[in-house]
């Protein structure tokens, strides 16, 4: 691929207290990419999500968003932060879905998914909600715009979420492990919203514990441990010929876990790992 | 004794025999009409006293003077306890202290003694000046023709109310799910519009209930103005009876007044409540 990432991530670095949790990690994300990042609790996946939407401020390194520099501005030879508005406008440029869906609950599912296009973008009330709709239906759940989000699932409320991150057209949506706080039940309509948008193109970096949805969706996937990236490659190199020992523990460790405890995408649409679809075997005779 | 074959129906069934209650209750009505015995046949309460000057012209002048302060306290208060609140969670130590220093100092002195505190402010500070700090002064003002008893009587109550209000609103601030604001922030919104949209919206459900109760301890704390000779309604009704002597009567009528008020404001916070805990739950 050529041209000017959408993103760019240049050997940054984040420490809370003494604690390292970005040890210098570079990563670079094309147009239309689908880059999937796994690694174990405590990995610094969710710190690197948060930093690229500058939720958390980073200690070095550098962060470029269609080439734009995030979060500072070269002043007078100086490197200096940026005004919270223009941070503001940045983000806005950015979608992210939260583990924890993060819905706004005073507002009914319309006024979440429109509110941030009238105050921060500026477009009509009318056109947003337009819009709001037609995001709605397509993840899959127009008819309840009305509804405010206590009243529904998990799995409802994490489609509204994802509706309210596109709906300001961001140049890259940022997931941090959407499914983890759902039943099992509710982990496949989510993932088939996601892998839509997958194949009409959006630019998406996704943490995710979902393996077989990781080699799925992803046209690269990334493997990181104690906040470095230990791997990158092809969801077949990563999954099928990992290099180092430490991917190849963890991969052997999680589809363990696969097999006792973890949720098997049953759709017919996921990929799966033969040791998941010996599982559902298991589990249906 | 029913056999399996009769049909038990519990909709038919008696309410259960209660016989403590039928003693709660006939003590209350008891202790009721006892009461109620003793304020009809005690004519030292002088209910056609109380009735004459109910409405008297005075006395409503009072309660409205009660009325304004107790406006002018809690708008003032608000505003400042936000500002307060926002100061000790700005993560800007020096004015984090200063604010914790502030509500430490006004919530511990009592407000009575603020109250005499701040009529007397003359006597510490002979002259209010406008000019450069430790440089040269633009104007002055004699303290007392500044400080009159209702500009005392607002300063007082307001930073008392300030200290109490900037505890309220920074507890409803702080009950707010820290992943909301990450929401509000990474949707595009400013610092500002994060606060405003998201997060005072959530904080009101736990900030409107103590702040119904402090708008009620400020109206009766607006009482305390009297020792300043502030015409407000305990004042205006003292003025009345150390010339007639009617005390119990006209304590009647101002306690009339100060129940009639707080009933008004409690039925308007059940409603803000409500209105604010929507959506919640
Ligand atoms: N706000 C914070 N304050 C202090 N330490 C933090 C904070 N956020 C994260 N950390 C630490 O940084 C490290 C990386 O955390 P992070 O949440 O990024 O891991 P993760 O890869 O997302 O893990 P998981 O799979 O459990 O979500 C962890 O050791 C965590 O304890
Ligand atoms: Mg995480």
């Amino acid at each position: 691929m050529s041209g000017t990432p959408v993103l760019r991530i240049q050997d940054v670095r984040k420490r809370f207290g003494d604690h390292q949790a970005l040890d210098g990690v570079s990563l670079d994300v094309h147009e239309g990419e689908v880059v999937t990042v796994i690694g174990p609790s405590g990995s610094g996946k969710s710190t690197l999500v948060r930093c690229v939407h500058q939720l958390e401020s980073i200690d070095g390194g550098a962060m470029y968003l269609d080439g734009e520099l995030l979060g500072y501005e070269l002043r007078g030879g100086h490197l200096r932060p940026l005004p919270d508005r223009r941070v503001a406008a940045q983000r806005g440029r950015m979608g992210m879905v939260f583990q924890q869906f993060n819905l706004f609950p005073h507002w009914n599912v319309l006024r979440n998914v429109v509110e941030a296009q009238v105050a921060v973008h500026g477009r009509k009330p009318e056109e947003a909600r337009e819009q709001a709709l037609r995001l709605l239906e397509r993840v899959g759940l127009a008819g309840r715009a009305d509804a405010h989000p206590r009243m529904l699932s998990g799995g409802q409320q994490q489609r509204v979420a994802i509706a309210r991150a596109l709906a300001t057209h961001p140049r890259i949506m940022l997931f941090d492990e959407p499914t983890s706080a759902l039943d099992p039940e509710l982990v496949d309509e989510v993932l088939r919203v996601v892998l839509d948008l997958a194949r009409g193109g959006m630019t998406m970096i996704i943490v995710t514990h979902e393996m077989s949805f990781a080699r799925e969706v992803a046209d690269r996937c990334v493997f990181m441990e104690a906040g470095r990236v230990v791997e990158t490659g092809t969801p077949e190199e990563i999954f099928d010929n990992p290099v180092s020992p430490r991917l190849r523990a963890f991969l052997s460790r999680f589809s363990g876990r696969a097999a006792s405890d973890e949720h098997a995408p049953g759709s017919g649409r996921m990929a799966q790992t033969p040791d998941e679809r010996v599982l559902e075997e298991e589990t249906t005779s | 004794m029913s056999t399996a074959s009769q049909a038990v129906d519990v909709a038919t069934a008696r309410p259960r025999v209660r016989p403590l209650r039928w003693v709660a209750g006939a003590v209350l009505l008891v202790l009721a009409a006892q009461f109620a015995w003793f304020l009809v046949t005690n004519p030292r309460f002088a209910w056609p006293v109380v009735g004459t000057y109910l409405f008297d012209p005075n006395i409503l002048r009072g309660l409205g003077m009660s009325l304004l302060l107790t406006v002018i306290g809690m708008v003032l208060g608000s505003v400042l306890g936000v500002l307060l609140a926002a100061g000790r969670l700005s993560g800007f130590t020096p004015v984090a202290w200063a604010c914790g220093v502030y509500v430490a100092v006004f919530r511990g002195v009592p407000p009575l003694v603020q109250l005499i505190f701040w009529f007397n402010l003359g006597y510490l500070l002979p002259r209010i000046s406008l000019g450069v700090p430790f440089g040269p002064t633009f104007v002055s003002w004699p303290t007392n023709s500044v400080i009159s008893s209702l500009t005392a009587a607002i300063i007082g109550l307001t930073l008392h109310e300030a200290a109490y209000m900037a505890e309220i609103v920074r507890a409803g601030i702080l009950a707010v799910d820290g992943g909301q604001r990450d929401a509000a922030r990474a949707m595009g919104f400013t610092a500002g519009q994060s606060f405003v949209k998201v997060v005072l919206p959530q904080a009101m459900r736990v900030i409107v209930p103590p702040t119904g109760s402090q708008f009620i301890s400020l109206l009766k704390g607006t009482s305390l103005v009297s020792v300043i000779a502030m015409a407000d309604l305990l004042y205006s009704v003292q003025v009345i009876y150390n010339r007639t002597y009617e005390i119990v009567p006209l304590l009647i009528v101002a306690c009339a007044w100060y129940l009639a008020v707080v009933t008004v404001l409690s039925l308007g916070q059940r409603r803000l409540e409500r209105h604010f805990g929507k959506g919640q739950r």
